[in-house]
């Protein structure tokens, strides 16, 4: 539940949350976003936090949106940083040759050193080194040449060694960055930000536990035991839940992107770990709790919003923040402690006897040809090379086909970015429309369906010729997943015939428009009398049931036009 | 491990500007010469040039318990974890200046790599033989780090409960 402090109508700045139905009482208020800090004018129609804007915010509205989300939220800062586990593609486990298979039966993907069997050894699996190595090159890092390994102790049962072989004193890469596409989850605002990491290391994944708290005990399968990860561990640059969750989204598609970790965040194969502090602006840094083991990136949102609420209730309380492990209860919406707590806990780090040091060779003179041992060589691949990342995607899209920040993040998202340049490029297809019909209608297809763009029962052809149509404004926008999912049925039948048989023309015979529209007019006679009295905003609604008259099979701003004219013409 | 014997040996050659240039003096005489000595060599040792030995207190000795698993029954244990540290502490001796912490002597080799192959697995019997309880393939363990809300619920329905046995009888 949140609390809500007392409503401030600000004279200067508020820098309270309020409850939105005050803002639904004065529907033109402007408001700021709290999550993104940007402007807001018009009705608030969702339960959602805004702050209403100052005069001063009001009138400087060419103020950056992050300066006036700080000038919003002034009385506590909050700072996250990110530890990413994310588990890496390869058909077997780090050190041992067991495999990797999600949901396999219990304890048969394990060896016997993954069950910590006397006498076994770790075998570095070089594929796993490969798919470190080309992230941190996808995330311009610094690749040390020598990395080495150490034992992070810990007694629990899903780690049957006691300890887990990772990288901490001399990890595999240091430094780097990501810019990723800053999206608010209230408002359609979208932002370039920039992240900066601190490493990226190698280690073991544990098993996993089912608490049977009928019976007391803990079941433990070890097939994720030993699975390879990649640690990517963030500086404390984010602010809010949906920034650390944007981050983690375009984290994620990068990592697909190039193939080193299939990005199943519901079957685990990411996981973060959140750092969360808050502190007065100006003073130093708060002390920090970290929620773990966050499987998806809703909450990951919520997590971090919920702990950073709760810290701020606790300090302002006149409470102690206690460095302590917390997990996030989806079901209730908040941060609970973990019985272990942080500072009883000693890894007592090691460095790993049983591992020499780890090289990458940056090119082929260095290594010994007489080696039994692959290798993993710094060089350029050419294919890599030419592979665009999201971020290239999404600038291809803005500088050379002009698509807005917040279109090109979901044709990316999607992986339509291939198929939109082959509609552009050799079908001839204009941007906009190729955009508009991709972004909502096709996505949500795709979804219906359960495919991925390649393997989408409605060819590229056919495609092209519905964007056709939809760009010469023959058909509405509303009647595009009517005729895709048709063509899906029946591929051999043309867009043409689709819409002709389900009669889905856009009804432009003015006579038609015009009878619907003094239907509407004469049916809401109290809604043109205050549109009369200068609420211009009445047009939205009788445009609304317009089309709605039309079987959506009209322009809306064409109707919106044409209303428009027929009510200045009757006053 | 060479490292190290070099300063403890040859503490004239070991100036800190040379540390390389003293292993290879040492790989000279290392060839010639046993590191042994010919006779019993005593050193005696000034603890007052030591660290002063921690405070051995109970929250030290909950904590080493808590970590190796390993109880401290006696006094007498805790006196040989005192004598242990001091012991120990005479590493303080040894002058390390320069000296790169030497992790494993293998340190010049590389790691070796294998192919991503599926070699392993598929032998839940065997990775099972050890276990003391087990229950449909899977190891039977205390209970972990579960959240803790969970157990405070668990302590609360028990209260409920029996309120509402009372009631009952009632």
């Amino acid at each position: 539940m949140r609390v809500w402090t007392k409503l401030r109508l600000s004279k200067t700045v508020c820098l309270r949350k309020f409850s939105f139905r005050s803002a639904l009482c004065r529907p033109r208020t402007t408001v700021i976003c709290f999550n993104c800090g940007s402007l807001y004018k018009g009705k608030v129609t969702q339960f959602r936090t805004f702050c209403f804007a100052s005069e001063d915010q009001r009138r400087n509205l060419d103020l950056e949106p992050a300066d006036r989300q700080k000038q919003s939220q002034t009385s506590w800062e909050p700072v996250i940083g990110l530890e990413i586990h994310a588990q890496i593609k390869s058909a077997s486990k780090l050190f041992s040759g067991a495999g990797t298979q999600y949901g396999a039966s219990p304890n048969t993907q394990v060896s016997l050193f993954d069950a910590a069997f006397p006498g076994t050894l770790p075998v570095l699996n070089q594929r796993c080194v490969q798919a470190a190595v080309r992230t941190a090159q996808a995330l311009g890092c610094h690749i040390n040449c020598v990395s080495k390994f150490d034992r992070k102790h810990y007694f629990y049962a899903d780690m049957p060694a006691g300890y887990q072989i990772t990288q901490q004193r001399h990890p595999l890469a240091v430094g780097g960055s990501l810019t990723y596409v800053y999206q608010c989850s209230i408002t359609s605002f979208v932002e370039r930000r920039s992240a900066r990491l601190i490493q990226i290391q190698l280690e073991q994944d544990s098993g996993k536990s089912l608490h049977d708290l009928e019976n007391g005990v803990s079941l433990i399968d070890l097939n994720r035991a030993g699975h390879g990860l990649m640690e990517i561990v963030t500086e404390p640059d984010f602010t809010s839940g949906d920034d650390a969750a944007s981050f983690v989204k375009d984290l994620r598609d990068l990592l697909v992107a190039i193939g080193t970790c299939d990005g199943r965040m519901a079957e685990g194969s990411m996981r973060v770990d959140a750092n969360v502090s808050v502190n007065r602006p100006g003073e130093p840094l708060g002390t920090r709790t970290e929620v773990k083991n966050i499987n998806s990136t809703r909450n990951i949102r919520l997590a971090i919003d919920s702990e950073i609420e709760r810290q701020i209730r606790v300090l302002e309380g006149g409470g102690v923040i206690e460095n302590e492990t917390r997990s996030y209860d989806a079901e209730d919406g908040q941060t609970i402690p973990m019985r272990d707590k942080e500072k009883l806990l000693d890894y007592r780090f090691f460095p790993e006897p049983n591992l020499p040091p780890l090289v990458i060779h940056c090119d082929h003179s260095t290594i010994s040809p007489w080696s039994p041992s692959l290798s993993v060589i710094l060089e350029k691949d050419e294919d890599f090379e030419k592979m665009l990342l999201p971020e290239q995607q999404r600038k291809r899209l803005e500088e050379k086909y002009g698509v807005p920040l917040i279109h090109s993040v979901v044709l990316v998202r999607q992986g339509l970015f291939d198929l939109f340049e082959i509609l552009v490029n050799q079908h001839s297809c204009e941007v906009w429309a190729t955009t508009a019909v991709l972004k909502t209608p096709y996505v949500a297809f795709l979804d219906d369906h359960k495919v991925d763009s390649e393997e989408s029962p409605v060819s590229i052809e056919q495609l092209a010729e519905l964007i056709h149509i939809f760009q010469r404004e023959k058909i509405s926008s509303s009647s595009l997943s009517l005729v895709l999912n048709e063509l899906a049925v029946n591929s051999s039948i043309s867009c043409q015939s689709v819409i002709e048989e389900k009669g889905l023309w856009i009804v432009d015979c003015d006579d038609v428009i015009f009878a619907a529209i003094d239907e509407v007019l004469a049916k809401n006679p109290q809604n043109v009398k205050s549109y009369k009295k200068g609420k211009t905003n009445q047009i939205k609604v009788f445009t609304n049931k317009v089309i709605k008259i039309l079987d959506g099979k009209a322009n809306t701003m064409r109707i919106q036009q044409l209303i428009k004219d027929r009510l200045d013409k009757r006053f | 491990m060479q490292r190290m014997f070099c300063k403890l040996l040859l503490p004239h050659c070991a100036t800190k500007s040379q540390p390389v240039q003293t292993a290879h003096v040492f790989r000279a005489l290392y060839s010639s010469k046993s590191k042994v000595p010919d006779k019993p060599m005593w050193d005696s040792i000034n603890y007052d040039k030591l660290p002063k030995l921690p405070d051995t207190d109970l929250a030290l000795v909950e904590q080493l318990e808590r970590i190796s698993l390993v109880e401290f029954n006696n006094e007498a244990g805790l006196v040989r974890l005192r004598d242990a540290v001091k012991l120990a502490n005479q590493m303080h001796l040894v002058d390390t200046e320069g000296v790169e912490p030497l992790d494993t002597v293998l340190e010049d080799r590389e790691c070796y790599l294998r192919r991503d192959e599926v070699t392993e697995g598929n032998c839940v019997d065997e990775v099972m033989s050890n276990a003391s309880k087990v229950e449909e393939q899977y190891f039977v363990a205390p209970p972990g780090n579960i959240p803790m809300k969970k157990r405070d619920k668990d302590h609360l329905s028990r209260v409920l409960d029996s309120k509402a046995d009372t009631d009952d009888v009632v």
